[in-house]
């Protein structure tokens, strides 16, 4: 028997709220607020409470999916990651670097943040830049 | 007075498979199970979580685990009402209990800040009732309702109440179905959506206070509770908590419980 908590922080919105992910032997069996967390004192929204709910969702991606023809097709992440690069390109040569918005995510660390919209600006040169925490 | 505990939870190791309890990391306080040769000065008491939640997912997984837990007087309460419930095997459980200090038991607003199986610590004297049950006492019948509604109407509908609470542990919930509490809501149907969980917790309500701490609206929620303990324990002679052989009064068959209709209302 191996139980643990394992803090971390809410990957929902921006507020950041801390909480630890229980497991037993591995596997998730609860959230707990951390009571100590100087944003969230010990509490959480129901968001934060169902943290964890889609770790092991039956609907959860496990792979890059292509649509080709109208499917979505599983692909690698190399095959994925050339066809973005490769539209990217094409439509930026086509359209201009302001026909490309980047929408970042509440998800993602502050660090990966900063990333995409570097990746925004000096590599694409668009200020089209939004976040999910603002939809 | 932690030395102490860790003095006893070493010395009980050597009989149990782990001793529930708090463990202090360099990331914060959280729910542990401490096993034979694991490193006791990480054991802490401060801030409390509901540890029998712990004890009883265990004893669920582990048919045959014995363990021991660092309780207050909050936590064996839960274990009392939890026990006769099925949620915890008392014959694979080691209560190791200490009192809570008197500024906690003042905080807490607790009447018994200390566990019956008592082995660290002094019983510190019972906090005070809280100032908000007199007021609320003092309110006519419609500003009651009032007052409710001024408070539920700030409720986000995070289930943190309900998730926290050590007594809270049917697998299906009224409070999620949608014949009882209309889906969508923002704050959530009043007075239904509340009043569905206190009449729950009627026999159950151990005020451990989690509820209240956990609540992002700071809505107070103990002093329903504590208005319910009070109606409990007038009405139906029933105090949660107190007594592990005293059947739960909405258990039983309603023509074997010992509801005293005189006093209703007064």
């Amino acid at each position: 028997m191996e139980y643990k908590n394992t803090l971390t922080t809410c990957i929902y919105c921006g507020c950041g709220c801390g909480l630890y992910v229980e497991t037993v032997d591995g596997a998730i069996t609860a959230v707990w607020p951390a009571k100590e967390h100087a944003i969230s004192q010990g509490k959480l929204c129901i968001k934060g409470w169902n943290a964890t709910s889609f770790v092991n969702h039956p609907d959860r991606l496990t792979t890059p999916l292509i649509r080709k023809g109208g499917a979505l097709v599983e692909a690698t992440w190399d095959e994925a990651l050339t066809l973005v690069a490769e539209r990217l390109m094409t439509i930026k040569a086509e359209s201009g670097p302001d026909s490309i918005a980047v929408l970042c995510s509440a998800k993602c660390t502050n660090e990966e943040n900063y990333l995409i919209q570097k990746f925004a600006r000096a590599v694409i040169g668009t200020n089209n830049i939004d976040h999910c925490a603002r939809l | 007075m932690i030395e102490e505990l860790r003095r006893i939870v070493e010395e009980r190791l050597s009989a149990l498979d782990g001793v529930v309890a708090l463990r202090r990391t360099p990331e914060g306080v959280a729910p542990f199970v401490f096993r034979k040769g694991d490193d006791l000065s990480e054991l802490e008491i401060a801030p409390k979580y509901p540890l029998m939640t712990v004890v009883s997912r265990l004893h669920k997984a582990f048919p045959d685990i014995r363990l021991g837990v660092v309780a207050r007087g909050c936590d064996e309460r839960a274990y009392i009402e939890m026990a006769k419930r099925n949620q915890i095997d008392p014959a694979r459980l080691s209560i190791i209990g200490f009192a809570c200090t008197a500024e906690e038991a003042q905080e807490c607003y607790c009447a018994t800040p200390y566990p019956q199986q008592l082995l660290v610590g002094t019983p510190p004297p019972p906090g005070p009732v809280n100032p908000i049950v007199a007021e609320y006492d003092a309110l006519p019948l419609a500003e009651r309702r009032a007052f409710w509604k001024r408070h539920f109407s700030r409720c986000i509908k995070c289930y943190g109440c309900r998730n926290i609470c050590p007594e809270c542990f049917c697998e299906a919930c009224a409070m999620e179905d949608a014949a009882w509490v209309e889906p969508g809501l923002l704050a959530p149907p009043f007075p239904v959506f509340h009043l569905i969980r206190a009449m729950h917790m009627a026999s159950r309500c151990i005020a451990c206070r989690e509820c209240e701490h956990a609540c992002p609206a700071h809505i107070p929620l103990t002093v329903l509770y504590d208005l319910m303990r009070r109606d409990m324990e007038t009405l139906v002679g029933y105090l949660p908590g107190t007594d592990i052989s005293a059947p739960p009064p909405l258990s039983v068959k309603l023509d074997q419980a010992p509801l005293r209709m005189s006093g209703v209302g007064e």
